[in-house]
């Protein structure tokens, strides 16, 4: 049983329809509320217009929904402005700041609200799970075609969003990244600052009215958040913003028809699963992305971890051989000295074995010719990494090594060679020992 | 009463329902004209009847709310220096689903899904995943914290509101008002809300006290308490615990916005008044627990207020008056400081220009102030890029001061007194642009700009310092300036021989 049998391309194409042109048009405003560390607008304007609706109610007494429409956009326009205001004339940090002003927008619109109607019948099923689903119910007739209302208002404005990112692209992105040099280059910042908060503002209130409160607030903060882990170019990352908004939109209609079923129920809030969806969506990209995934870059630093820790063996073997060619040294050994974990390093000996590096014969281990040249390399880049660091960084004996344990892990043979080159030519490093040369000499 | 409760509880969660709802009902017909929409004014017993606590139901919602404001305050100020002022916001939010699980789950045990301590539960574990997936967010992703906020917030909620879609189809459940049960219901408080608010927030007073010193040390500098060994992340766990607690007593106890705004703005309010932690906690949580108690007060005295807008309302009534008249950070301190500032630089600059208008023409005779010493007005104008009209404005005010005296329409001359402060002000001037040629490298022709910006605010024991560290070039008086002073009018008058140049 999977609930699709009720599928209709009417109703539940009008429905993703809608809540694809909202998604998107938030989505490619939340990119740059990201990038200005303002996500939690969205949140604060969708409670803060609340007077706006309030008055606009009060002064054209009639429920029409331009004045409503109206009120709101002002009042969301007055929440950035008055969070602007209170962050830089009363130096109060930016969250703080929208969190007094919403809440008391919020307050006030309330106050209003019932001083305005005694009665009030509360209904609170009626919006909260955003009217998505009556979308198609609600039409008006254009060039003889059925379209729903929404689709029409959400359509508007994401064309309006489209043509304000595209123009604007430049400045836009100067005024995210470096508002102080957006102003001198001759362009005020400040006005493109407005424009995208009265945009926000509208987007806010028209997707709001019409699909709820929730999917606005996902949708400016999350596409964008994945999009950012995503990649590191903004032209990228609006274009990928506005896709994984595109897909949250539709899996999220799917699964609230189908995953309800799984468990013998009917359909659920598509508004919520909208949100859900981009929210796995956001934890796939977060794990996984090329770059910047929390996947990546764990197994990126382990990797360099096993390999600092192939190398260190290695060199330690090479040192030990030069003491004294006859010890040939066991993985405990190796570990009280490299202070290493046992797991680790067992599985280390066994890749270097495996590579190769050194060979291992009842428990004791020994450099094979290609492991001797690389521990060569390293033992000497070590080495003439000491020999400049008293030369020309005026370091002590005492404290190079450290340092030259880190850098010889990161040292090629040209920059060996410069290091050569650089430092007085002698075959001693500082503590006394012989800087190996480059080959092996036969 | 109970009808604005629902307003509030209702409308605490979803703003657009109050008024869609209102509009949609159609049954509106008693609205007036807007001027009739005035606040009726209570008798005098009223007032007696909530000022001396008579009512069990004013008595208890006053001492709850003011509870909680005291509480929300301590742990605010922590959030607030935190940055992470809109914590409230998101956590509050996150609780939806933990609810809503909580209730799925103990109605199919065959519990009461609507007992307190279940959904409570729910929402506390519910909280703590939010706050778990926020801080790993920020730690491992590059995303920041608002970003983090603003997803654990939506995604959370949204969430919520999926599984409260299933909920209402359960045929166990009478799940009706389930969200509306514990986002919050002010004035029908009960003694044993009060009673859990008290309990539960002097606990989290007395735990952040304890850790008061720790704290302190994370809000402050992260990078520090890391170095020294504290347990930063465990600590950054119990800092957000303790948002969760606070907030999810008062989510049940008064709703959603209010709670959020007793964490944000009394310790928001309290910046504007101290430099220091601790006095911010304190005055945090008197403003808490002032607009808790004014805020229901004004709502039982009069008809038609909500108590939870009320006590926001007058929470931010006190925001604006801290913003506005705060010491020591308040805009009119700031801005008084810097008239005064301002002041100072005018009068300094106006005393320095007739200063060297005099020495340059070799009028300095003796100090003695005789009738040639006069200084005309548009000689002064030339000297600097000041306009007239400010130009006046500054002679006026050092008339008043008596440090000059005007001659005629466009003359003046200083006074005794004037040409000490004067001489005063141009010795300071000139050490410091001596310093900046010997110590700084700056070449002499750019060096009066640079001591302009910084003459007007040397200490005394700076001026002490400058004196011993250079050579006097004589022994007493001023000094003679290191660089030629620009005279624009006439040009012919002989430069100083003495102009030194130290370089």
């Amino acid at each position: 049983m999977s609930g699709l049998e009720q599928w209709s391309w009417f109703l539940d194409g009008w429905i993703i329809v809608a809540g694809i042109l909202c998604a998107v048009s938030t989505a490619l405003l939340g990119n740059f509320l990201v990038l200005r560390k303002m996500s939690m607008l969205g949140d604060a304007i969708t409670h803060a217009i609340l007077p706006g609706l309030a008055a606009a109610f009060m002064i054209s007494d009639s429920r029409s929904s331009l004045p409503m429409f109206v009120g709101a956009v002002i009042a969301g326009i007055l929440t950035a402005l008055f969070t602007e205001w209170i962050r830089g004339f009363g130096k109060v940090d930016e969250g703080a700041s929208m969190g007094v002003v919403f809440t008391s927008l919020f307050a006030l619109g309330l106050v209003m609200i019932v001083q305005a109607a005694d009665h009030v019948d509360l209904d609170p099923g009626c919006v909260l799970y955003g009217a998505i689903e009556l979308t198609p119910l609600d039409t008006i007739l254009i060039a003889g075609w059925e379209i729903p209302r929404v689709v029409v208002v959400l359509s508007i404005v994401l064309l309006i969003n489209l043509l304000f990112v595209i123009c604007f692209i430049k400045e836009l992105k100067l005024s995210s990244f470096d508002p102080a040099l957006a102003t001198t280059t001759g362009f005020n910042s400040t006005i493109i600052h407005y424009t995208l908060m009265t945009l926000v503002a509208i987007t806010a209130v028209a997707s709001f009215e019409t699909v709820g409160n929730i999917l606005v607030v996902a949708m400016f903060v999350v596409p964008p958040a994945a999009a950012y882990m995503l990649t590191d170019r903004l032209g990228t990352m609006i274009v990928l913003s506005a896709i994984l908004a595109t897909i949250a939109a539709v899996t999220g209609h799917i699964s609230a028809i189908t995953v309800p079923h799984c468990f013998g129920y009917h359909s659920t809030s598509t508004a919520g699963m909208m949100a859900v969806a981009a929210g796995l969506l956001f934890v796939v990209a977060a794990l996984f992305a090329p770059r910047h995934g929390i996947m990546v870059v764990s197994v990126r630093r382990q990797m360099l971890a096993w390999k600092i820790l192939a190398e260190d063996i290695i060199a330690l073997m090479y040192r030990i051989e030069e003491r004294d060619p006859h010890q040939k040294p066991d993985a405990a050994y190796l570990r009280e000295v490299l202070f290493s974990r046992p797991v680790p390093t067992m599985l280390t000996l066994r890749y270097l074995t495996r590579q190769g590096q050194i060979t291992e014969a009842s428990g004791n281990y020994e450099l094979t010719e290609t492991g001797r040249d690389r521990a060569r390399q390293l033992v000497r880049s070590h080495r003439l990494w000491e020999h400049y660091l008293v030369e020309h960084a005026g370091m002590s004996t005492e404290t190079i090594h450290k340092q030259a344990e880190q850098l010889e892990h990161f040292t090629d043979r040209r920059l060996r060679e410069k290091l050569n080159e650089d430092t007085l030519d002698t075959d001693q490093d500082p503590h006394g020992s012989p800087i190996p040369p480059e080959d092996e000499l036969r | 009463m109970r009808a604005f409760a629902l307003v509030l509880l209702c409308a605490s969660f979803w703003p657009q329902s109050v008024v869609f709802a209102a509009a949609d009902s159609g049954e509106i017909q008693t609205r007036e004209s807007i001027t009739d929409r005035s606040i009726a004014i209570p008798e005098w017993k009223d007032w007696k009847r909530v000022f001396l606590l008579q009512d069990y139901n004013t008595r208890v919602v006053i001492l709850g709310t003011t509870l909680l404001g005291m509480a929300a305050g301590m742990i605010g100020s922590f959030a607030l220096l935190r940055k992470r002022a809109l914590m409230g916001d998101a956590l509050s939010h996150a609780t939806l689903p933990g609810i809503a699980i909580a209730f799925i789950l103990a109605t199919s045990l065959g519990l009461n899904g609507k007992s307190l301590p279940i959904l409570l539960t729910g929402a506390a574990v519910s909280g703590l995943l939010g706050i778990g997936a926020i801080l790993l967010i920020r730690n491992l992703t590059r995303l920041k914290e608002d970003a983090a906020l603003g997803i654990v917030l939506s995604v959370f909620f949204g969430a919520g509101i999926a599984l409260l879609g299933i909920v209402q189809q359960m045929q166990t459940g009478h799940a009706a008002g389930l969200e509306s049960f514990i986002y919050g219901k002010t004035a029908s408080m009960v003694a044993t809300d009060a009673w859990l608010i008290g309990s539960a927030g002097l606990t989290c007073v007395l735990i952040s006290i304890l850790l008061y010193k720790e704290l302190t040390l994370l809000c402050f500098d992260e990078g520090f308490a890391i170095s020294r060994g504290f347990p930063v992340v465990l600590l950054d766990m119990t800092l957000m615990g303790l948002v969760v607690v606070v907030t999810i007593i008062g989510l049940q106890a008064v709703g959603l916005i209010l709670m959020i705004s007793l964490l944000v703005i009394p310790p928001a309010a309290a910046r504007f008044w101290t430099e220091k932690i601790v006095n911010m906690t304190v005055v945090a949580i008197v403003l808490g627990a002032l607009s808790g108690m004014v805020g229901s007060a004004m709502s039982a005295i009069f008809p038609n207020l909500p108590s939870g807008a009320m006590i926001v309302l007058v929470a931010t009534a006190m925001f604006l008056f801290s913003m506005i008249f705060g010491i020591p950070r308040g805009i009119l301190i700031r801005k008084l400081r810097r008239y005064e500032l301002n002041t100072k630089v005018h009068r300094q600059h106006l005393l320095r220009g007739i200063y060297e208008y005099l020495e340059t023409r070799g009028l300095l005779n003796e100090k003695q102030i005789s009738e040639t010493t006069l200084v005309p007005l548009a000689a002064l104008h030339q000297m600097r890029s000041w306009s007239l009209p400010a130009l006046k404005k500054m002679v006026k005010r050092a008339q008043q001061e008596q440090l000059v005296e005007t001659i005629g329409r466009d003359q003046l001359r200083l006074t005794d007194a004037g040409l000490q402060e004067a001489a005063r002000v141009v010795h300071e001037h000139r050490l410091w642009e001596l310093y900046l040629i010997t110590y700084a490298d700056v070449a002499a022709s750019k060096v009066d700009q640079d001591a302009d910006a910084i003459e007007h605010v040397l200490e005394p024991e700076v001026i002490a310092e400058l004196e011993s560290l250079l050579v006097r070039q004589s022994t007493e008086g001023v000094l003679q300036s290191p660089h030629a002073i620009e005279i624009q009018q006439e040009n012919t008058s002989p430069r100083r021989p003495g102009s030194r140049r130290t370089t």
